[in-house]
């Protein structure tokens, strides 16, 4: 290497090179974007969607669990966990926290309103309907 | 021993801070470990996502401590010139650590949900998100951080010589404060979310940070070995082009499965399939270097952070990174503990240890001496080893369960659900937390080597002592 390149020629192969990959990210990003809304169930997520990912956010389940295979790995993924469980288990589920079982995961009590519970549904509906490229391989997550 | 620029001393208290939040973010990393064998410990005082936070953020701000420190450490001595201004460096170490004290202590002591509240979460919501949990205010504080750190790092630039360490650590600088940006957009349609939440996650670590590895790296090569600053500027830019060549578009790994159109597949799996490669070269790079040397520089201790940093960086970062990084393999262990195997080796390897590394090289001289003393350098050579070796089985530990779990949760005909299969991962899970404490004794060391002295001459006369050779 140190015989054919110089060190001036290394570095404007650098510029050249960063320039080219982010005007290529760029050009990928936008063309992404512009195909996203046929990929998600409504290209602007009802009120009910965005207020239970406001949910989502504030009571950090992504310090647990998954979503789309992202976050924590400590409990179960959640983006497909309305075609796994059902709205109904889900609410449940979320009011019957924590278990207390001994020795076992523990979810804390978030106290969620019916509105509240409703729209975190709504929210892991949205999500499920998601073209994930049929992600996870099945329906255990 | 006097440092050839006195505003080179504003260095040592971010790399104090660094080294007090690194003990923290081992100390939840247990909480975690244990957490994830006996599920209800310190429930509910310390639920998982807490601490989760907690051991994630500390190791960010400490990193960025470290790299700061870093920043003030070489950047008079590159440029040949005295910090543009040294009090204000001093005042931003206080704000940030006052800064990151309270988000830590607000994460322990109040309701998540309360302190997005309290903290104007419902006028711009940007918690919640992996890795960027911190309330609005210590957002708004890291840009303000971010920016007067660069006034100051680029005045003192500007007025010096200009080398390409300087220059590349300024980019990667630079990079990292222009990415964070995005922590701030958080759009209600979770794909655009997720889509430039790696924007910031992926470009720093596999993007703009590797510059300042790189540049780090390269400084302390440059003063160990002794060689030549062409040759070792010439290997940086041959390394960053290669990183970012490979990681920019290597974004698209993780672009496979959150909604983004099916050709990320292609362009994820053939750029990031990429990756090792300047990860190899630097390994390489560190080798050559240090075959190379031209003199035979006392701190050993430095030489071998320098060395495992190139080692366990390609371990960690590229080989672990490579292994699940196509989209077919991906697509099985997408989310599993062979992520978390991968992410714990990749931090350690990468960015632990070249922040240890400047420091390593950069404290004895802070602390008035070219380098510690033999004893404190067996010391530290030992911890290097210990922590090194126990991340190792950390991740092999991991690993191992991430392969069961993808089997039994994804391969098998009958899949079994998460918990049931968590449940025949604690073996593994034990072994990880084994590890993990051996991680913390190799740390305890560490930090008692900071304070070793040299035996008296005679006690040592006749002891055995291969190191001291």
């Amino acid at each position: 290497m140190s015989a054919f390149v110089t060190k001036s020629m290394a570095r404007n192969i650098f510029y050249g090179g960063t320039l080219f990959s982010v005007l290529l990210f760029l050009a990928l990003t936008f063309h992404t974007t512009w195909q996203l809304p046929g990929r998600i169930p409504t290209a602007t997520p009802a009120p009910e969607v965005a207020r239970g990912k406001h949910l989502w956010e504030t009571r950090n389940c992504i310090g647990c669990h998954t979503l789309l295979g992202e976050g924590a790995y400590f409990a179960p993924e959640l983006g497909n966990v309305y075609q796994r469980r059902g709205p109904d288990f889900i609410k449940a589920w979320i009011k019957a926290q924590p278990t207390k079982a001994p020795g076992r995961r523990q979810m804390p009590q978030f106290n969620f309103s019916d509105q509240q519970l409703d729209d975190i549904v709504a929210f892991l509906k949205w999500t499920s309907e998601i073209n994930t490229e049929k992600w996870p391989p099945n329906i255990e997550g | 021993m006097q440092l050839q620029y006195k505003s080179q001393a504003v260095a040592k208290p971010y790399f104090i801070a660094a080294i007090a939040l690194f003990v923290g973010q081992i100390l939840f990393g247990l909480i975690l470990g244990l957490q994830y064998v006996v599920g209800d410990f310190l429930f509910p005082a310390i639920p998982f996502n807490i601490a989760r936070m907690v051991h994630t953020n500390l190791l960010i701000v400490w990193l960025l401590f470290g790299f700061m420190g870093a920043a003030y450490y070489l950047v008079p001595e590159e440029t040949e010139t005295e910090l543009h201004s040294p009090l204000l460096a001093h005042l931003l170490f206080w704000v940030f650590l006052v800064a990151g004290a309270l988000t830590i202590v607000g994460y322990l002591m109040v309701p998540y949900a309360s302190l997005a509240d309290m903290t104007g979460n419902n006028i711009l919501a940007t918690m919640g998100r992996e890795f960027l949990e911190q309330p609005l205010p210590t957002k708004l504080g890291i840009v303000v951080v971010a920016l007067a750190f660069l006034y100051n790092i680029g005045m003192t630039i500007l007025k010096g010589r200009k080398t390409a360490i300087t220059i590349i650590l300024l980019m990667g600088l630079v990079g990292l404060a222009v990415l964070f940006l995005f922590a701030f957009y958080n759009p209600s349609n979770l794909v655009k979310d997720k889509y430039f939440w790696w924007w910031v996650v992926h470009l720093w670590v596999e993007g703009v940070w590797e510059l300042i590895l790189g540049a780090i790296l390269g400084f302390v090569l440059l003063k160990i070995t002794g060689v030549d600053r062409e040759v070792i500027e010439k290997w940086l830019y041959v390394i960053i082009t290669l990183t970012l060549v490979t990681g920019i578009i290597g974004t698209g790994h993780h672009y496979y499965w959150i909604g983004a159109p099916g050709y990320w597949q292609w362009w994820g799996s053939v750029f990031s399939a990429l990756e090792p490669i300047p990860f190899f070269a630097l390994t390489v790079f560190c080798f050559n270097m240090v075959n190379r040397r031209r003199r035979q520089h006392p701190n050993k201790a430095a030489t071998l952070w320098a060395l495992g940093t190139g080692v366990m960086a390609f371990l960690g970062a590229g080989v672990w990174g490579f292994l699940h990084t196509l989209a077919p393999v991906n697509y099985y262990t997408h989310g599993t503990q062979i992520t978390a195997a991968h992410g714990h080796m990749a931090f350690y390897g990468a960015y632990v240890m070249v922040v240890l590394t400047i420091i390593s090289y950069a404290m004895p001289m802070l602390r008035g001496r070219e380098v510690n003393p033999e004893r404190a350098q067996v010391l530290e050579m030992w911890s290097f080893w210990l922590m090194t070796v126990s991340m190792v089985f950390i991740t092999l530990f991991l690993t191992a369960a991430g392969i069961l779990q993808v089997w039994l949760q994804r391969i098998i005909p009958n899949p079994q659900a998460f918990m049931a299969v968590q449940d025949q991962l604690a073996m593994f899970y034990w072994m990880r937390w084994l590890a993990g404490l051996v991680f913390m004794a190799g740390l305890v060391v560490y930090l008692y080597s900071f304070f070793a002295k040299d035996k008296p001459q005679t006690a040592a006369v006749g002891e055995a002592q291969p190191a001291a050779t």
